[in-house]
């Protein structure tokens, strides 16, 4: 009976102290509400949001509602999230290979790299590029093309745009590929285990990927042409690029600054990972007469990944945790538009904030719970 | 004379092929060094393409040439083996080196020839270098935001009575030693409260109020960051503990609440708690925005102290917890007298990570208003009398971070060796 008790009234006391706590809460909260006038609800949602976005992925003007500025922002994160994850990766893997380098200037180099962007706070970092750096661009009138197409201005950088024809067949044919791909993988993997017969599957895969979508340019009617952006004068000092893609400098800032300062927390990743695989793994591969490629690709690359992905998959969520700091730039994420443009004109603190904090939270959480799996399926089983 | 082959250099001729490697480097570098410093191409015969990469092919064929293995020359050796491996490692190495000494010579004219510090206004900067009589000027802004200049002396005075308080425990004396953690933990956090409440916020003992609104530069992100760590190790301390206790509800509770806040970026709880929290508090009751701030802060980093401690708490041998328990401690006991004292200084370089990272993220408190180093930038950026200088504003204060967060990260490395040989 003693020994219940123990275990109860401990747990009892902690979720009185807690209900306590949410209760008071919600009871000011409440009589603050009633105060002013305010009712709590998701109402204003499908009110019209009378607010521009001035860069956004879906069609969206002032006349749409609140819900859909919220997507906006919401895509806009995405976005950031994506173009910053993209370059990391890459960055960061370059870097913590270069770590390793046997060339003592390229260590050095890259050491330096690291110490040099991850201990800047990425605020400062964010608003170097934007303030400092891309300010010092040409104006439009004065930019000098790079390779003829690219624009690199003060209002942003104007790359030549797609035009498809057609794309849907393209698009098909590379989903055509990948499956074909999967499927002699896996012949290819039957045939050894069963025949011990080898197949240049890397060299079949990568043809196949390059050759199906080109054969669509050929019999499938698919085309591609570019729009490139041309310079066009409005005013007698105002000019406007026309035609081709136009990304906004808040973005280039923001993309370039997450990019490299992630890419530091990447490289320590990545070198923790190669160093973590010990070198009689190395020699035992090379004893049993595997070669070079085959011990990187069967021995050393599988156990690294295994202690690599984990802390990376922490930094992506840093990251995309971290786009929230397009706020303080101006540059319409989630935060901006929701919780800052949204949130002026309504007064729905409490609603708008929450939805903000939840939105950030099942990111981080349906990405949690993807890793969680993910380390079960490639942890060592042990016998 | 031996053949000479310079596709193959060998060490029968040595010298030659030492002398001509030598020869060929030089003449790169010297290249390279006459572009970027003295603005002549001593190639521009050639054509323009041909002049651009020449440099890159000389060095490239002079580091083959001296790739010589055991030439028994200690210093060739000892550059073949560090930065001359191979051919792809030359060209690396090559275009580091050019690298380096192309971006000397702008650097340096911007940072220090170009740059002006005399003067007292912006008409003093006609350089094409950085203006640092920016910075000069601003300085006192920077550091001490909007408090009164005749009374930041109260600032000063109570940082070095903080940071002279902490160096308490190195007193080498068996009487004291027993009672640090209890002076560490308790008594040094009410000091610090104490001396920043009535020293800098003023109001008492006839020392003039100053609003914390006036607060502000790198004073405010020491203040912030200083109170954030001492709130947030308790919170997080007892967080660890309800993960990894054995009640059910005590558990799911701390897992829930940790793993809200590691959910959420930092800005949205700071928006929280400039927008939203009053809301949550009884009508009348007003709670300053920096003391908010420094509660959501806390909250925030105690839910990563806590993953940090849970790590040391897990790391340690269950043997300890069962020889605690064979002793007839209770929970607490345990916890405070054996298991603590020992995950605790596992996880110290942890938490030091974790506070570097709390001190980069203060500058995020400039979206709720409160103007620290970076928002004090921001402000001066947009002064009519100081336009156009956001550069050296940004460079300043990234030396003044850098230096601060280098200096804690190779502490905090040196800790983790210092402890793992402890163990």
């Amino acid at each position: 009976m003693n020994f219940k008790l123990n275990k109860i009234i401990p747990q009892l006391a902690t979720l009185l102290a807690v209900i306590l706590v949410f209760g008071f809460l919600t009871y000011n909260a409440q009589v603050n509400m009633d105060n002013r006038g305010i009712e709590f609800g998701f109402g204003f949602l499908t009110q019209e949001s009378s607010f521009d976005v001035q860069f956004s992925l879906i069609d969206y003007d002032g006349s749409h509602s609140y819900a859909r500025a919220y997507l906006v922002g919401l895509l806009n994160t995405l976005l950031v999230a994506f173009i910053g994850i993209i370059l990391s990766t890459i960055l960061g893997v370059i870097v913590g290979i270069a770590r390793l380098s046997p060339n003592y200037l390229i260590e050095r180099t890259a050491a330096w790299y690291v110490e040099f962007f991850r201990n800047i706070p990425l605020l400062l970092q964010i608003f170097f590029w934007y303030f400092a750096a891309l300010r010092a661009l040409p104006l439009p009138q004065d930019t000098e093309p790079m390779f003829g197409v690219f624009f690199l201005t003060i209002k942003g950088l104007f790359v030549p745009r797609f035009v498809w024809e057609n794309l849907d067949i393209f698009f098909y044919s590379i989903i055509a590929a990948i499956i074909s791909i999967v499927v002699i993988r896996n012949y290819a993997r039957k045939l050894q285990e069963n025949q011990g017969k080898q197949l240049p599957v890397f060299s079949i895969s990568v043809s196949l990927f390059i050759i199906l979508p080109l054969l669509t340019f050929l019999i499938g009617g698919v085309s591609l042409n570019f729009s490139v952006p041309e310079l066009e004068q409005m005013s007698n000092t105002s000019f406007k690029y026309k035609g081709g893609l136009g990304i906004p400098p808040e973005l280039i800032a923001l993309t370039l600054a997450l990019g490299l300062y992630t890419a530091t927390f990447i490289a320590e990743c990545v070198r923790a990972g190669i160093q973590g695989i010990s070198k009689g793994q190395k020699e035992a591969a090379a004893s049993i007469g595997l070669t070079p490629r085959q011990i990187l690709k069967l021995v050393v690359m599988p156990q690294a990944l295994r202690i690599i992905i984990p802390p990376t998959t922490n930094q992506y969520l840093n990251l995309t945790k971290n786009s929230s700091l397009a706020a303080a730039i101006a540059y319409p994420d989630l935060v901006l538009i929701f919780a800052g443009t949204a949130l002026m004109q309504t007064g729905r603190a409490i609603e708008i904030v929450s939805i903000t904090m939840l939105t950030y939270l099942s990111i981080s959480l349906s990405i949690s719970v993807l890793m969680n799996w993910y380390n079960k399926k490639i942890a060592i089983k042990e016998k | 004379m031996n053949k000479l082959n310079f596709l193959r250099p060998d060490i029968k001729n040595l010298n030659t092929y030492l002398y001509s490697g030598i020869f060929l480097i030089s003449i790169a570098i010297l290249d390279v060094i006459s572009n970027s410093f003295f603005n002549t191409n001593i190639t521009s015969f050639l054509p323009n393409f041909i002049s651009f990469l020449l440099p890159l092919v000389l060095g490239t064929v002079g580091l083959h040439f001296i790739r010589i293995e055991f030439s028994g020359i200690k210093n060739l050796d000892l550059l073949n083996k560090n930065i001359n491996t191979n051919t792809f490692n030359a060209v690396l190495t090559l275009l580091i080196t050019f690298a380096v000494i192309k971006s000397i010579p702008p650097f340096l004219s911007w940072f220090i020839i170009d740059a002006t510090i005399s003067g007292d206004t912006k008409e003093a900067c006609t350089g094409t270098g950085a203006c640092w009589t920016y910075i000069k000027i601003w300085l006192n802004r920077f550091i001490y935001g909007m408090y009164p200049n005749e009374l930041q002396w109260r600032i000063n005075l109570s940082f070095i009575a903080l940071i002279g308080l902490a160096f308490v425990g190195l007193i080498p004396s068996d009487k004291i030693k027993k009672f640090l953690t209890l002076y560490y933990v308790v008594i040094y956090p009410i000091i610090a409260f104490v001396l920043i409440y009535y020293l800098i916020s003023g109001g008492a003992f006839g020392l003039e109020w100053v609003e914390t609104g006036a607060w502000g530069g790198l004073s405010l992100t020491f203040i912030v960051s200083f109170f954030c760590l001492i709130f947030c190790f308790p919170v997080g301390m007892f967080l660890a503990l309800g993960r990894r206790s054995d009640l059910p509800t005590v558990r799911y509770i701390s897992v829930g609440f940790i793993e809200f806040w590691r959910g959420v970026p930092l800005i949205t709880v700071l928006f929280m708690s400039s927008v939203m929290f009053p809301m949550f508090l009884p009508e009348d009751f007003f709670m300053d925005k920096l003391v908010r701030v420094i509660i959501a802060i806390s909250l925030f980093e105690a839910a990563y102290v806590a993953e940090v401690i849970r790590g040391g708490l897990q790391a340690l041998p269950r043997g300890q917890y069962d020889a605690a328990k064979s002793l007839g401690m209770g929970y607490w006991k345990m916890h405070i007298f054996v298991i603590l004292p020992q995950a605790l200084k596992l996880v110290i370089p942890g938490i030091a990570n974790t506070f570097l990272a709390l001190v980069k993220d203060t500058p995020l408190i400039f979206v709720v208003g409160l103007l620290e180093i970076v928002g004090m930038l921001n402000l001066a950026k947009t002064n009519p009398k100081w336009l156009g200088y956001a550069m050296e504003g940004y460079v300043f204060a990234a030396i003044i971070f850098w230096i601060i967060c280098y200096a804690m990260s190779k502490y905090s490395y040196n800790l983790e060796i210092k402890y793992k040989t402890d163990r």
